[in-house]
């Protein structure tokens, strides 16, 4: 391998498992996985429902812990960190893109996309400017003062992409990102993403369509809480 | 508890306070109506508090005031009729002669007997109509000595009271009652005019000042009077010459007469400490020369303290009916709010997914309940001020609105805001961002 491509990932797992405690039974969700992502990668993460696809999600979002294993992001042990350096480390290096858009209904736009800066406490004129900055990169500039609900599934969409940018994350975490929109909506999404990765952005995104993980570089497949296969394209 | 009070201060520090409180009235915006009606509670406990508070004060203050105006060192002794006698009376169309009341042996004895006690002021008190040509008032008629108004405390407003010369030399003269003035003297000035009594007239010499309506404490049950500014009053002996001791009363198929001295005895006690001593004192006196209970005992300072005692009586009663109130308005907003961190699960999902700490969403919820019970206490305020102005106004109820109650009443609604807002706040931080994110 080239030596410039082994600096150090910015994420990396160490036999992650995760168990899930459903009433008496004891779900393992991921047995024990290993990989890592490098700067300015592009990954899907794909497999049939059931197979820890959330699970995995969840983790690299540190929204949960790992019950065993390490996961180093950004060569920080962030595995069995408290609660509230948690949230810090969603709040500062990572951005999410939900299904569902998840945006705050009675937010405007720019205050939807502020609002990871506002819990770093960073200042509202200084906020608002980047939320500018970035509505007018998705291309929202003309709906800065707009509800979630005036505005249609993509464009919504293109506002929790801004929102995902606003911390200048080191990965943006995107969960099924097109699978409520319409295939044109879809595409635009998908466009960005790629022009986002183009400018050096990591992108970690799950989905079970084959077309859209054909838009990135590297392609997990999970089965029963395993990595069946870690393909690059 | 305490980490919250922490982040209050960092939020402050971080100048976040200001956005937070702006987005909490923000959310509590968003549902107007809800929000009213969550408060509904808090509001009706303070305006309650508040009103009553005020109405509560102003009867007491005018209550203290007739009590005030009796003279707080006074002791004042009344003639009564006694129980049996009155039902003898009653039943009695046959003509025959009660006699009862205190006698000026008794002042006498008081005088000599009880130490500390200045001055005593006799008066004798007879029901008669006053006229002015055709013009009439129904009145009680007192005859009394010059230092009525000092010891009394109740001024002549125009004209003079009578002196000593007058006493002495048994003067027809006579003060008129505020009220007799505009019913006998519509167009002029009474002084120096005449007013007639039965068959005897008297030269007006001046005027009483105005009394605030007096309760029963200035009326005797037998006169049943309509307060001090029904009164006529001439000197004593002007009184005694005239109409003796014996007072016939005729009423339609009857014929009463009544024997009584003297009607109504002040007695003034030099130091206010020994008000109750001397009282005690007195009543022991007559209680020894009067076998019949024919006399009542009126000790203003017994009564300001009786009704001090009512009213802080008043006050706990309020209380309770107040804690009651916005504990059931506290708890109205305690549903409310667990009712609206569930709904809206997914949003506080949201925040903790994009780095809120827990303490944030405890901040959050926090400061929308502390908003809401504090405006709801704010709404309040201005209602409870207003009732009182209205009760005023409609019923001609005296009331007082003190400053301490809406500073009060607003300080524990605000109060309840935290107290009833920490449980749903901590509900909303304990939630699993997984969940709260998965959550429809």
């Amino acid at each position: 391998m080239n030596a410039t491509l082994v600096a150090s990932p910015i994420v990396q797992f160490d036999n992650v498992r995760k168990h899930y405690q459903m009433g008496l039974v004891v779900v393992e969700a991921l047995r024990g996985v290993t990989f890592g992502i490098e700067a300015g990668d592009y990954i899907s993460v794909m497999g049939p429902s059931g197979c820890g696809k959330s699970t995995l999600l969840n983790l690299l979002g540190c929204l949960d812990r790992p019950t065993s294993g390490r996961y180093l992001l950004g060569g920080e042990d962030v595995s069995q960190m408290p609660d509230d350096a948690l949230s810090a480390v969603r709040g500062s290096r990572l951005g999410f893109v939900f299904q569902s858009y998840n945006l705050i209904q009675q937010l405007t736009v720019a205050e939807n996309i502020e609002i990871p800066l506002y819990y770093q406490g960073r200042p509202e004129e200084e906020s608002r400017e980047i939320a500018c900055t970035l509505a007018t990169r998705v291309g929202l500039e003309d709906r800065i003062e707009h509800k979630p609900f005036e505005l249609s599934g993509g464009q919504q969409q293109r506002v929790a992409i801004a929102r995902a940018l606003v911390n200048d994350p080191l990965m943006i975490l995107a969960d099924e990102p097109t699978g409520n929109l319409d295939s044109a909506s879809g595409a635009e999404i998908l466009a960005l993403f790629d022009q986002l990765n183009a400018q050096g952005k990591t992108l970690i995104m799950v989905t079970h369509d084959p077309n859209v993980a054909q838009h990135s570089h590297r392609t997990i497949r999970l089965r029963d809480g395993e990595i069946e296969s870690d393909v690059r394209q | 508890m305490k980490f919250v009070f922490i982040s209050v201060i960092r939020e402050a520090m971080a100048g976040r306070l200001k956005r937070t409180v702006r987005l909490g009235i923000k959310s509590l915006w968003l549902h107007r109506l809800r929000s009213l009606l969550t408060v509904l509670g808090i509001v009706f406990g303070v305006c309650s508090v508040i009103a009553m508070l005020a109405i509560g004060e102003g009867a007491s203050f005018e209550a203290q005031e007739q009590i005030k105006n009796l003279g707080s060192q006074n002791i004042i002794l009344r003639s009564a009729k006694p129980p049996e006698e009155q039902k003898v009376g009653d039943r009695g169309s046959q003509s025959y002669i009660s006699q009862y009341g205190i006698t000026y042996t008794d002042v006498k004895a008081i005088r000599a007997t009880v130490p500390g006690v200045t001055i005593v002021l006799p008066a004798r008190v007879l029901r008669e109509y006053v006229r002015n040509i055709s013009r009439y008032v129904d009145c009680d008629v007192v005859g009394t000595v010059p230092w009525y108004p000092e010891l009394r405390n109740h001024q002549v407003a125009t004209g003079r009271f009578f002196t000593d010369t007058d006493m002495d030399g048994r003067a027809s003269v006579c003060v008129l009652g505020a009220e007799m003035v505009p019913i006998l003297f519509p167009l002029e000035s009474p002084l120096g005019k005449h007013v007639r009594v039965g068959g005897n007239y008297y030269q007006v010499i001046g005027v009483m000042e105005p009394r605030a309506p007096t309760a029963k404490t200035d009326d005797s049950a037998d006169s049943a009077a309509k307060g001090a500014n029904h009164r006529m009053f001439i000197p004593l002996e002007t009184a005694k010459m005239r109409y003796g001791e014996i007072i016939m009363r005729r009423r339609p198929g009857s014929f009463a007469a009544e024997r009584v001295q003297l009607h109504e005895v002040t007695v003034k006690v030099d130091k206010l400490e020994d008000v109750m001593s001397v009282a005690d004192a007195i009543k022991q006196l007559l209680e020894h020369k009067h076998k019949k209970k024919d006399y009542e005992i009126v000790v203003p300072l017994e009564l300001l303290k009786r009704a001090e005692r009512t009213k802080q009586i008043f006050n706990v009663v309020l209380g309770s009916i107040a804690a009651i109130s916005l504990l059931v308005g506290g708890i109205g907003i305690m549903n409310i709010m667990l009712a609206s961190v569930t709904e809206r699960t997914r949003e506080i999902g949201i925040r903790r997914a994009l780095g809120a700490r827990r303490h944030d969403i405890v901040l959050q919820f926090l400061i929308e309940t502390v908003l809401l019970a504090g405006a709801g206490g704010i709404i309040g305020v201005f209602l409870g001020v207003a009732i009182p102005f209205i009760v005023t106004w409609t019923a001609g109820m005296k009331t007082i609105i003190t400053l301490w109650s809406p500073l009060l009443a607003f300080t524990i609604s605000a109060l309840v805001g935290v107290v009833f807002g920490i449980y749903p706040a901590l509900r909303a931080a304990q939630m699993d961002p997984v969940e709260a994110l998965r959550h429809e």
